[in-house]
């Protein structure tokens, strides 16, 4: 009969309408500033530098620039140091003295994360990014990029635990080597130990 | 009783008493147009908000609730933005025009509620032909809504301005049809004389509002689809379209003037929805015998609340018609039902003096029969294989 369709849609409002009271889990909204929804792990926004234990000396970054010259978007801007650090396997890196990442020209496209050889640049999901001044307060620099191994794992929980797995192998692999070095190097020189 | 009932009504007369005899007459009216401008106003300021709630909750959503408690000051703040905002004129535009568009829409709309009985004895002028008046004043709007479309030289408010007129000329035919049943009934013009005409209780409890009727029923029907359609309202808000036509004929207004369109739109819907309250729910008189006592006011302006919910359910539900099945659904269906409308009330008033056992039952079944037995075989002419199908020779 004509208006019957036109009724059972008044229904179906009502229904919405009473239900939202009734069933908060009906609405879509989320009230954001208050509550927040967990991010999802494939999320990315731009980059950030890991460091492990202390951001001053345990930046995984070595300078080798190859996130500067990958970067579509030309945003990172590097300057190596003249001092030279140990890296988690103790062989003495580069470190950048400047590292520069211009946020208003990123694109989030995540390209220096992949290239990066030495896992020192991931994806953040930091998104609330504005500032009241459109230059300097937009480009970032080392000390606000550098964020610790935790804040990786815990972002990106996979990816992180599959990263800190190969690290920990590379390192033990290292030792051993080492270990191995040490004692043929003891076997092959009796001599030098001197006498006793 | 009387004193609660009648407060406004005293207290308005108490505070005209205090002025000189001679100003007396003025103060009366100054304060009446004052009591209906704040009134009608703050109702205004509520229903944008209260709309924007039951919507948003309609659609499973919260509405905006960050101005004020539970939101409730987002109009204030809606009011500052559309103040502060710039007020843009086309270069093209005739400026005469275009800034008396929104004026024409919302001064005589204010004069539409002087007829309006908001109670016992609250009626700010009881003229004779006191729903002529409120037609009169209602055409206003065709010419606003035409003025805002033809001055903005944009093609899109041209469109929106020809649909407006189309429809609030289409829609005003079983607007008009729709209330002279009321008008048959009641004998007279006066909306006073209307609201009085559906005293009394029938069955000794039941109030004898019209739309307690077979034809009140289907006028009440019609007088709300035709009221819809003349306030632009969802819908029949094909002048505005948004995804057609970007605002319609609105298109080149902003700040101020928008502001002055929506106050227009809304207090023209305000004014046709107490006309409907007037004509077919009682205007203020309560709805059982038992409920007497109470004030009239009370029962006017919770009519009037209901009637702006329908209004606000319907929107959230219905989408917008295309301009043919508008113009079908009035020509071919409304105007017709509204003229058959006529006989079932003609008929209505000729068995009005049966008086056996049952008589009320044998009155709706021969009434109510006229009605459906239209409605299904009209009805039939708007389903989509009523007709040909529409060959487009340019649109593929």
């Amino acid at each position: 009969m004509n208006g019957w369709g036109i009724l059972r849609g008044m229904a179906e409002t009502m229904r919405n309408f009473a239900g939202s009271y009734r069933d908060p889990a009906r609405l879509a909204t989320i009230q954001y500033p208050e509550v927040r929804l967990p991010a999802v792990e494939n999320a990315r926004t731009i980059p950030f530098l890991v460091f492990d234990d202390n951001p001053a000396t345990g930046l995984r970054c070595t300078a080798c620039t190859i996130c500067e010259q990958e970067c579509p978007a030309q945003c990172i801007y590097i300057v190596k140091d003249t001092a030279k650090k140990p890296d988690y396997l103790g062989k003495m890196q580069l470190q950048p003295r400047v590292f520069d990442i211009d946020i208003s020209v990123c694109m989030g496209c995540g390209i220096c994360a992949e290239v990066c050889p030495f896992d020192s640049i991931q994806m953040d999901q930091v998104f609330e990014l504005s500032a009241s001044e459109r230059f300097s307060s937009l480009l970032l620099h080392k000390a606000q990029l550098a964020k610790p191994n935790e804040h990786f794992r815990q972002i990106h929980p996979e990816e992180a635990a599959a990263t800190d797995q190969r690290r920990e192998a590379e390192k033990q692999k290292a030792e051993a080597k080492k270990a191995q070095a040490a004692a043929a190097a003891k076997t092959a020189a009796p001599v030098s130990e001197g006498p006793r | 009783m009387n004193g609660f009932d009648q407060i406004f009504v005293t207290m308005a007369h108490r505070l005209s008493g205090a002025a000189p005899a001679p100003v007396q007459p003025i103060m009366l009216a100054a304060l009446i147009i004052a009591a209906l401008m704040t009134a009608f106003g703050s109702c205004f300021a509520l229903t944008t908000i209260m709309e924007r709630k039951i919507l948003g909750r309609m659609q499973n959503r919260l509405g905006p609730n960050r101005v004020g408690p539970c939101g409730l000051l987002q109009p204030m703040a809606d009011a500052v933005k559309m103040l502060i905002k710039e007020d843009l004129v086309p270069d093209a535009a005739d400026r005469t025009l275009h800034a008396l568009a929104p004026l024409v829409l919302t001064v005589p709309i204010w004069l539409a509620f002087a007829v309006l009985p908001f109670g016992r004895n609250m009626v700010a002028v009881n003229f004779d032909a006191g729903i002529l008046f409120f037609f009169a004043i209602g055409g206003a709007s065709e010419l606003a809504v035409f003025m805002a479309g033809w001055s903005s030289q944009n093609k899109y408010s041209l469109i929106g301005a020809m649909r407006g007129i189309a429809q609030m000329i289409s829609y005003e035919v079983p607007l008009v049809l729709s209330t002279v049943t009321a008008l048959m009934m009641a004998g007279s013009l006066s909306l006073v004389a209307i609201v009085d005409a559906q005293s009394g209780y029938a069955f000794g409890w039941l109030a004898r509002w019209h739309v307690f009727t077979p034809w009140g029923l289907a006028g009440f029907g019609l007088f709300l689809i035709a009221a819809a359609a003349e306030s632009n309202r969802s819908p029949f808000d094909l002048p505005e379209g948004e995804s057609e036509i970007i605002a319609g004929y609105l298109t080149e207004y902003s700040g101020f003037k928008y502001a002055l369109f929506f106050l227009g739109e809304y207090l023209g819907l305000f004014a046709v929805t107490g006309l409907g309250v007037t004509l077919f729910l009682g205007g203020w008189q309560p709805p059982v015998k038992a409920l007497a006592g109470t004030p009239s006011w009370f029962w006017f302006a919770a009519k009037f609340a209901a009637l702006i919910f329908l209004f606000i359910w319907v929107r959230a539900t219905l989408p917008r018609l295309r301009l043919d099945q508008l113009l079908n659904f009035s020509w071919r269906f409304l105007v017709p039902l509204g003229l058959v409308n006529l006989l079932a009330a003609a008929v209505w008033s000729w068995t009005r003096p049966w008086q056996f056992p049952g008589s009320m039952g044998v009155r709706w079944l021969i009434g109510g029969s006229i009605l459906a037995l239209f409605y299904c075989w009209l009805g039939r002419g708007l389903r989509p294989d009523a007709r040909p199908a529409r060959q487009y020779h340019y649109a593929a």
